[in-house]
């Protein structure tokens, strides 16, 4: 029984673990090309799934198909946020940096609270109760498909990055500003796209996760850390780091409910951050300092 | 200068004549900006003036809190001595947090989210602690007498409150014009410059860190004593820290008077338009107007309020460098 369980976590985890690297591969996009932590993350996924809930009452569309909608929604803020703000203080000391983009997450974190109330809201789709059972371990359908969904944007997004021409430019301004600059590449222009691809990559993340926890106004603030976790454990900058971060995070809290409340799990993932950033600081795969 | 101190000698007796006119309600507006300018001027000892930012410092106002709160419970012990082991604990854990920060070089992001995290945790593991009131916090009996620092009325809080803010300031210019302040200020503006031309930069961090830490320590014990509820979301949660370093960002980081000028600007419009909004059932809105000045501070004035401040008293005051 003990092991069926440990088992079950551990796949549960995995599952949770796909969606975090899709989260904090938007935060670590960002934070490859301009250098900018974007503290106001978790609230943009927040966001997108106030806009996914809103589609499935509204329009009675499933959250898994609204998803191309939602995404573009949260590009397009993306993009209005980097022009309008973000590109202004690149230039500004770091602690001046951090100021506009926690008090974006402030104002976000309002809107919902004023648009939608303090109420947890959870919609009851097609798929949400559905589970799956694989000999004696149960998975959840949405789950797993939250998971292959995640993955397949992930991949998607890396052949975007490598083929496409945008995609070069990205990563040659998040590889060389000046250099990217000489050779003719509109940085502002790469800046406010690679903000907007961020922001639309942690939208479709909020767009998996919302069949399987309830929204409400406050919980951005948790994705946001939890994002910075997992961009530190992989490396700050390192795509890919993100993803297998996300998995090792995602297990790492599944499994530690066997020993501790649920409520504590984040003491783990916390703790786990510290002794990354001691002892690894670079994470555990080369990151970009 | 003479001028310049003529000018905050005619404001700080204005201050302490003020609560003759004033009703309850207004002085307890005041109460809050003084606590805010007071833990703002705390943070701003840190990240204002050795660049460090600190993002966590809700740690330390829920430290003091708490183990002003539990010593009084407990033990009975007066909250005007136990605001000060509350500070010592605070500092004990503000210097394990800098040595680690600090010894093994986290710089910038790192350190924010360095603080970030030693806050969480603790915001978690006492919203377990049984003996601390765990999720639904502890109540404080309301007893007024001074040895149990709980008063009727706000005046004396006010008053408090007041000397918490000259005290800050006092020290805080103490600070500046001494050898340790100025080292600060070289490690803000270059740690590795700093470092080569012989400054102890581990020791002046660490000294920065935990008076920090002690300073805010204490507006938490206020704060307890004050609200009477103590609650871990509340006291350790990362709105706490935010809230906290809109005011010194907003009035001017690294200055001694930004702290104040921000509170002064930053507090009654929060505590105006919340209680105007709540009653329109508009729960939030102050928040995020609240969010959107601080940006457009940020983005149109980002020295801050206070160089507008200096500007417009320069004619009077005559203010000369470094006032």
């Amino acid at each position: 029984m003990d092991s069926n369980l440990a088992v079950q976590l551990t796949i549960q985890g995995i599952l949770l673990g796909g969606i975090y690297g899709l989260i904090a591969l938007g935060l670590s996009l960002i934070f490859g090309v301009m250098g900018v932590i974007n503290f106001a993350h978790g609230q943009m996924m927040v966001m997108a799934m106030y806009v996914s809930y809103w589609i499935f009452v509204l329009l009675g569309i499933d959250p898994y198909l609204s998803l191309v909608i939602v995404a573009a929604v949260i590009f397009v803020l993306g993009y209005v946020v980097q022009s309008a703000l973000v590109n202004r203080i690149l230039d500004y000391p770091e602690a001046i940096q951090v100021l506009p983009l926690v008090s974006l997450g402030l104002v976000l974190e309002n809107c919902a609270l004023l648009f939608w109330g303090p109420d947890h809201r959870s919609p009851q789709t097609a798929l949400s109760l559905e589970t799956l059972w694989l000999g004696p371990v149960m998975i959840d359908v949405s789950r797993l498909i939250a998971f292959c969904l995640a993955i397949l944007i992930t991949i998607l997004i890396f052949i975007f990055l490598k083929k496409s021409n945008i995609g070069k430019c990205i990563r040659a301004a998040a590889d060389n500003r000046t250099g990217a600059i000489l050779v003719g590449i509109n940085v502002d222009r790469i800046n406010n796209t690679s903000f907007a691809l961020g922001a639309a990559t942690t939208a479709a993340a909020g767009v998996l996760l919302l069949p399987l926890m309830p929204v409400s106004p406050h919980i951005g603030h948790d994705f946001t850390l939890t994002a910075f976790i997992v961009v530190i454990l992989g490396g700050m900058g390192n795509l890919m780091g993100a993803l297998v971060g996300g998995l090792i995070l995602g297990v790492a809290e599944s499994t530690s409910t066997l020993f501790l409340p649920a409520t504590l799990k984040q003491v783990v993932s916390f703790s786990i951050l510290i002794i990354i950033m001691l002892f690894r600081p670079q994470g555990l795969f080369r990151g970009k300092k | 200068m003479t001028r310049f101190y003529l000018f905050l000698a005619t404001i700080f007796a204005l201050l302490l004549l003020l609560p003759l006119w004033l009703d309850n309600y207004i002085l307890g507006i005041f109460v809050m900006i003084f606590y805010w300018a007071y833990v703002g001027q705390a943070w701003n000892v840190l990240t204002g003036y050795t660049g460090h930012i600190s993002l966590g410092h809700a740690l330390y106002i829920g430290i003091g809190a708490y183990a002003t709160t539990y010593l009084a419970l407990t033990f009975g012990l007066t909250p005007w001595i136990g605001m000060f082991c509350g500070g010592l604990i605070a500092a004990v854990i503000a210097l394990f947090l800098g040595f680690l920060g600090f010894r093994f070089g986290l710089r910038g992001v790192y350190f924010v989210i360095m603080t970030i995290a030693f806050a969480e945790i603790t915001r978690l593991i006492v919203s377990h602690v049984e003996a601390l009131g765990s999720f639904s916090g502890i109540f404080l009996d309301f007893n007024p007498s001074f040895w149990n620092f709980q008063f009727r009325g706000n005046q004396p809080y006010y008053y408090i409150s007041l000397g918490f803010m000259v005290a800050s300031l006092v020290v805080v210019r103490l600070i500046e014009t001494s050898k340790a302040g100025r080292f600060m200020v070289a490690i803000r503006e270059d740690e590795e410059a700093a470092q080569a031309l012989g400054v102890n930069t581990f020791k002046y961090n660490m000294i920065a860190i935990a008076i920090s830490a002690f300073m805010t320590s204490l507006a938490g014990a206020f704060y307890a004593n004050y609200i009477f509820y103590l609650h871990p979301n509340t006291l350790f949660g990362m709105s706490t820290s935010i809230d906290l370093i809109l005011r010194p960002i907003v009035g001017g980081l690294g200055t001694l008077f930004g702290p104040v000028i921000g509170s002064f600007i930053l507090t009654p419009l929060s505590e105006i338009s919340r209680a105007y909004f709540a009653k329109g059932g508009l729960e939030g809105l102050h928040l995020i107007l609240y969010g959107v000045l601080a940006i457009l501070v940020v983005l149109f004035m980002p020295k801050g309020i206070i160089v507008y401040v200096k500007k417009l008293l320069n004619p009077v005051l005559k203010l000369s460098q470094g006032e």
